[in-house]
């Protein structure tokens, strides 16, 4: 990260919702990358020694490169990155971000675009819909929140895109009904889903069932890495012993311990970080590895998989 | 001191293309070793490179702009399909154009000027008598479709990838003078689709690798590698559709000519990601040298020999030598006698 690193500053602070906060950044130096709508930033937060290094969706107007938008939410149960981005980032701190990169790109081909939001997984839309209305592309927006926490820039969508919005507020109004939503739409759409592994889920299955191809699916499942329980690399090659404590992920721990391991989304997603097992076994939490990869216990992608056992062994 | 654009020169018919000393002294010779063999040879394109080098700038202008512009007005006005942007595209290639525009008005001043404002930009080509003024993203203000606008107006071919699904896929393009492929059959293709026929390499899992790398290519970090064949005469437009025109000429090799008539063809590829579609920018800039310029470098010619006697016949085989291999062999066994 260190030599693509964006100095940034915080020049805005905004609560959107009641667990939500957005963080506007501005260039220390010169302009941003103008970027791609579905574009992510990965920002660096020092707690004390600590590093954490976690993912965020831009959501700001992708043609305008004059700052950059992010929201976080705030997760308790979490190993620190939001908690951290929500009581220690301060107005005009100085922070560092990663050039913008995109694992959820819309797919410009389709006939027809379906976005389910879920919650924060507002945020990758946020930066669809300007590109979006610029084409006049045909599209529809379903976002699910519960207004007593998300529900973020609920009324801002509203104005801008009318009747192309649906909104299904869990704390007011009935669940959403998926299959119905995506039964309405015609043959060509593309669905687009971000937000809960209960959300994405339940479409997948509901997808499934109707038939719907798998080509014309696209979800951004990456979320941080989860805490478990702590344990000890040795690695093979080099022969140093690495200790992953229960707060911190497999590829911050190799970090911390100057293994440099290539990496993009630190969720799981991009495949980046792929790394050979020697030997242990693995509890796989990742979406890139096959089933059949995942049995053979070869690989393991340490950004958010973790060991079974209180041991492992890399192959590096 | 960069050597200006010549006066127009052929790739075609009289082949009247030269390379001037200068132009020989900065050829990208692209043996690091004596022996070749397939790799994943990606190393980041850190700019500006090496005054005066092909590496220096994005985009290289070199003494031969002007015959190369119109070798490929040539070639598009022979057959369009050499041009192919798919609609889903149309940002991706207003991203290239951003991208040549802006770099080649702050490189070669002296050549490009480029005025912005807002979305109204001016763009001024003084080699060609280019003078555009047009809105930034809006097609329709452009005198031609948008690729073909800006690539007819860059040295090296163009193609323009997208990225869906953890893979890269060959939408978009203008190619006038490719080393026997052709755009629009490879157009719409996977990125492990377009390398098919390449031998040995799939085996090696090095597209496996190369992917991996390519897809994660931030923006503003371009790569770069190198490639390489023979080319019988100097001719850029080696396309399997024009294959009649010019697959005969290797049975026309002889001791005599060969020095004149074989150069060796590289190509300096760049990967830049475009910023607003996630499009990655894939230019193909070709130099050709012919074997008695490239002799003048011993160490080049050493090399060469001993990079010809080692090829695997796989390799002689895909890169089309067959004919005269053994016959450039001995030839350049001549500067190379303890081998």
């Amino acid at each position: 990260m260190s030599d693509a690193a964006i100095k940034v500053k915080v020049s805005d602070i905004r609560e959107v919702a009641p667990t939500i906060r957005e963080f506007t950044f501005t260039p220390l130096k010169g302009e941003f990358f103008p970027f791609s709508p579905g574009s992510h930033i990965v920002v660096e937060m020092l707690d004390g020694t600590k590093k954490i290094r976690n993912a965020y969706s831009l959501l700001s107007d992708p043609r305008d490169p004059s700052s950059y938008r992010i929201a976080v939410r705030l997760q308790p149960e979490s190993r620190g990155g939001s908690i951290f981005m929500h009581q220690q980032v301060k107005l005009g701190d100085e922070l560092s971000v990663t050039p913008p990169s995109n694992l959820f790109s819309p797919d410009w081909r389709a006939k027809k675009h379906l976005f389910l939001a879920g919650g924060v997984g507002i945020t990758p839309f946020m930066s669809y819909i300007p590109e979006m209305l610029r084409r006049n592309a045909d599209f529809e927006l379903h976002y699910l929140y519960r207004s007593t926490q998300t529900g973020a820039y609920a009324d801002e969508l509203q104005s801008m895109l009318g009747e192309k919005l649906f909104t299904y507020d869990s704390a007011t109004s009935p669940r959403a009904d998926v299959g119905t939503i995506i039964s309405g739409c015609p043959q060509g759409t593309h669905i687009y889903i971000c937000g809960p592994e209960s959300l994405i889920e339940s479409v997948l299955a509901q997808a499934e069932q109707t038939g719907w191809p798998k080509s014309h699916i696209h979800y951004e499942a990456f979320a941080a890495p989860k805490p478990g329980k702590p344990f000890v690399v040795e690695l093979k090659k080099s022969g140093k012993t690495v200790y992953v404590s229960g707060d911190d992920s497999m590829l911050e721990a190799l970090e911390a311990n100057d293994v440099e391991i290539p990496n993009m989304c630190r969720g799981g997603v991009c495949g980046q970080c792929i790394t050979p097992v020697a030997e242990g076994e693995i509890e796989h939490r990742d979406e890139f590895l096959s089933k059949q990869e995942k049995d053979s216990n070869c690989c393991v992608m340490p950004c958010v998989s973790r060991a079974k056992s209180g041991r492992i062994t890399l192959d590096i | 001191m960069r050597v200006a654009p010549k006066p127009i020169q052929t790739f075609r018919d009289d082949f009247t293309y030269t390379n001037s000393d200068d132009a020989i002294k900065r050829f990208p010779f692209p043996f690091p070793e004596d022996e070749y063999m397939y790799s994943v040879n990606i190393e980041p394109h850190a700019l500006p490179g090496p005054e005066g080098t092909v590496y220096e700038h994005l985009f290289d202008i070199d003494e031969h702009y002007l015959s190369e512009m119109a070798e490929r007005k040539i070639v598009l006005e022979e057959n369009p399909q050499r041009c192919l942007a798919m609609p889903h595209m149309d940002l991706a290639c207003w991203d290239f154009i951003d991208r040549a525009m802006t770099t080649m008005s702050q490189d070669y001043p002296e050549y490009f000027s480029l005025q912005k404002d807002g979305d109204l930009w001016t763009w001024e080509n003084r080699l060609l008598g280019i003078h555009d003024t047009f809105t930034f993203g809006d097609s329709d203000t452009l005198p031609q479709p948008a690729l073909e606008y800006m690539g007819c107006q860059v040295q090296g071919d163009i193609a323009i990838l997208d990225q869906r699904e953890n893979d890269l896929f060959l939408d978009a393009g203008i190619v006038t003078c490719p080393a026997d492929w052709s755009l629009a059959f490879d157009a719409g293709m996977s990125f492990s689709e377009w390398h098919g026929p390449v031998p040995l390499a799939h085996e090696a899992g090095i597209f496996e690798r190369a992917l991996k790398y390519l897809t994660a290519i931030p923006v503003g970090r371009p790569v770069r590698r190198l490639n390489w064949t023979l080319t019988i005469n100097a001719r850029m437009d080696t396309s399997p559709e024009t294959y009649p025109n010019w697959g005969t000429d290797r049975d026309s090799i002889t001791p005599e000519n060969i020095g004149a008539k074989v150069y060796l063809r590289v190509e300096l590829q760049v990967l830049d990601r475009m910023p607003r579609s996630n499009g990655l920018l894939f230019s193909i800039r070709t130099y050709l040298i012919s074997m008695n310029d490239l002799v003048t470098n011993p160490e080049w010619a050493k090399r060469m020999h001993r990079i010809m006697k080692t090829l695997p016949p796989e390799l002689v085989e895909y890169k089309g030598l067959s004919r005269y291999h053994p016959m450039l062999i001995k030839w350049l066994k001549q500067f190379d006698l303890e081998n």
